[in-house]
């Protein structure tokens, strides 16, 4: 599986990390509302088709990327930064020094 | 009369003579030539027993579907068990031995499990042993008492105990077009493919490309047909954008088009190369794939179709033309289609006589008529084969008359003497890698077999083209046809009419006759490998089990290691033939990875051996020279003690921790995970992250820290050191630096994107050394410049900066060991200077440099919690941590930590055990109420970690024990079976030592 990281480009699968569930809503720190954080912790949706999952470049840039997979092709439709602020999806041109 | 060399013909080099072993017996072959060649042409014929009833069993194939003559090959005391001897090549020194038998393959006692078969058929183990005891001889009991007896007589080889040295690697592939077998589809596909400039990897499992044109004695414009094969790889291997990979295995199809495949790179050799590893896994990106897989010879189902002599006609065909090996001087055959009669001729040509071809059918046609005349056979159509004679090896066979529209046998049963059987059920073809990539197969009733379906070429994830009798196409002039377009198409090139090789072969319809078993009394065979007859089929049928995945997992039918590669289609039509059924209806099971048995070492590869890779703390050298002996910690070296001449372990360990309690020792712990915390929201991330707060820690000073997970349970520890307002040094636990960093950078990226914080590893730029002991601080006044280390300027959790020996320094009051102790950073490349000027202030205090052992030790004393205590499952309060837990504010893990459960009173806790009969108590060992050697049972715990403590003069250990707290001051007992060790402890707290913490604080 090839997952196409929005800075590095296309790379093999065994560069980055599953980091969960994309799914899933962190109660606010203080929250007691057990449910939620009960949800939070354990609940998963495990669709057959398009999820949207958390992935870590990790041996890559190591931003964490929001996957959307297909989990019965592995075909990935979407890729991006789960922080907004990394700026655009293309890859930045090296510098031209010559 | 037995099988033969043959004096010309064949691939093998005569002039090399390679001698080898079977069975303690010294044999001699040539290069070129298979286990199985090998042995065939010096009239060995038994090569194996079966699985269940130990029946003599001979080669049925001479390629990987071989379910027979599987052996055990030797290599000094590495033993690899199940492996085809027609897939092993030999070599000079090979030993091997076959398997299954006791104590030898011609006389094996347990061939009396054929007088009771009925005791084994279909089910019998579930039927037998699964479920409640009724009676004496029923039951799991019952099973368990029988497992070791049945476990011996039942089985393939047995895999060996001592490490495998030999070396495996991994490699990373990317082509335009991947072509999966190299016969004459293969070998134009690839040519086609190239001509068009795409990269091209060419694979194939034998050893010498080319696939059928190496045996079916056509000829291909003109020459050979393996004279064309040769040429042709030839030309392929001069260009730049062709790799060729013979002997390697293709034997996973994943999605993106990334194909696994096994390289066996110096199995055939007695000695590798120098730097070549005996397997390669390959993993292999191809934009897209042309399948030329072949297809695989069914046998047909009759009464002793398994006795040694009796094969698949095409494996004879192969034998005689690729080795020069006759399986028989007198051979009958015995078909439902075309193909054996060319087999048949060949082995005429080769010098064997044709007793008789047996055919099925009532009318074979003209051309067969005339290649019948001409392999000097008498022909008989419309009779079949309904036994077969002899001992060990077949000395005859039974025909009767049989009628194929009914399956009725009549007339007359006659006898005919042949030494050889050859047998032909029709081709499957090869579509498992279509199957794995998720194509479902089309039953085609012409062929008589499963056709892989035209896959769609939109999709993005699997692009694949078939060609050759892959598809179906079981002649050699389609399969170059198809095979040249099928590469065409690969490349992305628009297919034109060219001129093809011109074939010569002998004439032949594709499609058999649908005849899959002859009934008649006796043993018939489906599943040779897992001894799985037709009647037991039916009997499962019988017993109600109607889906095809039911009836495989039942009779372990295709379900032994050659997966039922020959097997599957004639199980099923039986299957079928049961339900009443067509086959289609009765559908076939999907085909998953690996299509061949896969080496582990090769799916480790670089994991293990010479190239994992190393950490090594910037002091190693220094251990290395000054007699440490090394741990391997996850990837990390550690020095475990350095011991002094003629010490064992324990008496290294006792004498370094003994003498840091006494005057002071060192210890290398460059190994701590260090993350430097850094930003304007460093303090508040931190609360957010430990159970305790670091906002109100001042700087210069630090704090030991817990962190939990998210559900509440404990997570790592380590203290955090606060170096200015906005500028933290945290530290982790070795194995958990990386888990602790991925953790740290998931809640700033994802969870709380808004704080200004910044993290960056600094394990390595950091070395460490911890000194502690009662002469510690003296030590440091002697070494330390600019600053005191004194009470006052360095208290308890204080951090100051200095030199040692003109190298900037930062030092830390801190102490694991439960002494007097500090942690000296520096610079990593200044590590060893300043280790050693450590070493030299300390030696008028009698330093002792220390190893994991005495700090597993001196931590174990004090009661301090490692990874065997945070292991996933307990929570801070199991561990006596609850003082950590912070009321203030929220943190991971806060929300979830006082869940019932996890709060139980019967929760296992820390405690401290000490060994009551003076003997040494072992990690992982079970803690007990009552002892029951002979039955153990009701664990109340386990000990996570155990020592001779030199403080205390006695065995002690750290446990995990059911309300442990509550029971301190009582007694129990350990209870290890596995070890023998039983005895009583008693239950203490976990702080064994100086549980004031005078020593550490001075
Ligand atoms: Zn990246």
């Amino acid at each position: 599986m090839l997952i196409t990281c929005p800075y590095c480009g296309p790379r093999d699968v065994i560069e980055f990390t599953y980091q969960g569930d994309g799914n899933r809503a962190r109660p606010e720190p203080a929250s007691q509302n057990f449910e939620a954080w009960n949800a939070y912790v354990y609940d998963r949706l495990n669709p057959a088709g398009d999820h949207n999952e958390i992935w870590q470049h990790s041996g890559g840039c190591r931003a964490h990327l929001r996957v959307v997979r297909n989990t019965l092709t592995h075909e990935i439709s979407s890729v991006t930064f789960v922080r907004g602020h990394h700026g655009s999806a293309s890859r930045p041109e090296a510098e031209d020094r010559s | 009369m037995s099988p033969r060399r043959t004096d010309t013909g064949g691939r093998i080099d005569r002039l090399k003579t390679i001698r080898f072993t079977f069975d303690g017996t010294a044999y001699t072959g040539h290069a070129g030539d298979t286990l199985a060649s090998a042995l065939l042409a010096k009239g060995v014929i038994l090569l194996g027993r079966s699985f269940k009833y130990h029946r003599p069993r001979g080669l049925l194939t001479a390629g990987v579907e071989e379910p027979n003559a599987l052996v055990t090959v030797l290599k000094g005391e590495v033993r690899e068990p199940n492996i085809p001897a027609t897939m092993v090549e030999i070599h000079d020194g090979l030993v091997a031995v076959s398997q299954n038998r006791f104590p030898s393959l011609a006389f094996d006692i347990n061939a009396v499990n054929q007088l009771g078969g009925k005791l084994l058929s279909a089910g019998f183990y579930y039927k037998t042993f699964m479920g409640p005891v009724v009676g004496p001889l029923k039951g799991t009991r019952f099973w368990m008492f029988c497992e070791h007896f049945i476990r011996r007589a039942a089985g393939l080889g047995s895999a060996g105990s001592a490490k495998d040295t030999a070396r495996y690697e991994r490699m990373n592939a990317f082509c335009d077009v991947l072509v999966v077998g190299s016969g004459p589809a293969g070998l134009m596909a690839a040519k086609a493919a190239s001509d068009q400039g795409a990269r091209v990897i060419l694979a194939d499992l034998e050893p010498r490309l080319g696939g059928s044109a190496n045996w079916t004695g056509e000829t291909i414009d003109g020459a050979p047909a393996a004279d064309w094969a040769r040429r042709t790889v030839a030309q392929l291997e001069g260009r730049d954008n062709v790799r060729l990979l013979p002997r390697t295995t293709v034997w996973g199809y994943y999605d993106g088009n990334t194909l696994a495949a096994l390289e066996r790179v110096s199995d055939h050799k007695d000695q590798p190369g120098k730097g070549e590893p005996r397997h390669r896994h390959w993993a292999i990106r191809a934009k897209s794939v042309v399948l030329a897989t072949g297809a695989f010879e069914r046998p047909l189902v009759f009464p002793g179709n398994d006795r040694p002599g009796v094969m698949l006609a095409h494996a004879a065909e192969r034998f005689a033309n690729e080795f020069g090996v006759l399986p028989g001087q007198r051979i009958a055959l015995f078909t439902n289609n075309d193909s054996a009669y060319r087999a048949a001729v060949a082995l005429k040509k080769a010098g064997a006589a044709i007793a008789a071809i047996v055919d099925v059918r009532p009318e074979p046609s003209a051309d067969m008529r005339e290649l019948a005349t001409e392999a000097g056979a008498e022909l008989l159509a419309a009779h079949a084969v309904i036994a077969t004679e002899g001992g060990r090896a077949l000395s005859g066979l039974k025909l009767q008359r049989f009628d194929m529209s009914n399956g009725a046998l009549n007339g007359e049963a006659r006898s005919m003497h042949a030494d050889c059987l050859l047998m032909s059920g029709g081709w499957s073809p090869t579509i498992h890698l279509a199957s794995q990539a998720g194509a479902r197969a089309e039953w085609d009733a012409a062929r008589q077999a499963f056709l892989p379906p035209k896959p769609a070429q939109d999709g993005p994830v699997q692009r694949w083209i078939g060609a050759g009798a892959f598809t179906g196409s079981f002649s050699t002039a389609a399969a170059m046809a198809e095979g040249r377009a099928a590469g065409i198409s690969a490349a992305g090139a628009t297919n034109t009419p060219a001129a093809l090789p011109v074939v010569d072969a002998v004439p032949g319809d594709p499609d058999p006759a649908p005849v899959f078993e002859i009934r008649a009394s006796g043993k018939s065979f489906v599943d040779f490998q897992h001894d799985v007859t037709a009647e037991d089929v039916r009997l499962a049928h019988r017993e109600g089990f109607v889906s095809v995945e039911h009836l495989k997992r039942y009779t372990t039918l295709g379900m032994a290691t050659d997966q039922g590669k020959s097997s599957n289609i004639p199980g099923l039509a039986i299957m079928a033939e049961a339900l009443g059924k067509p086959i289609p209806e009765v559908g076939t099971t999907r085909f998953r990875p690996p299509f061949a048995p896969v080496s582990i070492g090769s799916l480790a590869a670089e994991r293990f051996g010479d190239l994992r890779p190393e950490r090594l703390t910037p002091m190693h050298d220094w251990h290395l020279a000054n007699g440490a002996t090394m741990y391997s910690a996850g990837l990390w070296y550690r020095p475990m003690i350095y011991a002094l001449a003629g010490e064992t372990v324990e008496q290294a360990y006792v004498r370094e921790a003994r003498a840091t309690r006494e005057s002071a020792g060192i210890v290398d712990v460059s190994t701590l995970g260090k993350i430097a915390v850094q930003g304007p929201d460093a303090a508040e991330f931190l609360d957010r992250v430990y159970t305790n707060m670091f906002s109100t820690l001042a700087v210069g000073k630090a704090r030991y820290g817990l962190m939990l997970r998210e559900d509440g349970l404990a997570f790592d520890d380590g203290t955090t050191w606060r170096l200015g307002e906005q500028d933290f040094l945290m530290t982790t636990t070795t194995a958990n630096a990386g888990k602790v960093m991925q953790h740290l950078e998931y809640f700033l990226d994802v969870i709380w994107p808004d704080l200004k914080v910044h993290v960056t590893s600094v394990t390595d730029e950091w070395a460490g050394a911890a000194i502690g002991g009662p002469k510690a601080r003296q030590i440091l006044a002697t070494c330390v410049t600019g600053t005191a280390v004194g009470n006052a300027t360095l208290p308890f959790m204080g951090i100051v900066r200095g030199r040692i020996a003109d190298v900037p320094v930062m030092i830390c009051r801190l102490s694991f060991s439960g002494e007097m102790a500090f942690e000296v950073y520096c610079g990593a490349g200044h590590s060893t200077h300043v280790w050693e000027a450590l070493l030299d202030a300390g030696k008028p205090f009698g330093l002792v440099t220390y190893g994991l052992e005495a700090l597993g030790t001196m931590r174990i004393e004090k009661g301090h919690v490692t990874g065997a205590e945070i292991d996933g499952r307990t929570t801070a309060r199991d561990l006596h941590l609850d003082w950590m837990l912070s009321k203030k504010k929220p943190f991971i893990g806060s929300a979830m930590m006082d869940r019932e459960g996890l709060i139980a009173s019967e929760r296992l806790e820390l405690v401290g055990l000490i060994a009551l009969d003076n003997r040494p108590l072992n990690g992982g060992a079970h803690i007990v109420e009552e002892v029951d050697e002979a039955n153990p049972h009701d664990s109340i715990g386990h000990i996570t970690a155990c020592c001779y403590s030199p403080a205390l003069g006695k065995y002690i250990a750290l446990a995990l024990v059911k309300g442990g707290k509550a029971r301190r001051g009582t007694r129990a007992h350990v209870s290890d079976p596995l070890r023998g060790r039983f005895g009583p402890v008693e239950i203490v707290s976990n702080h064994f030592y100086d549980p004031d913490g005078n020593r550490m604080h001075g």
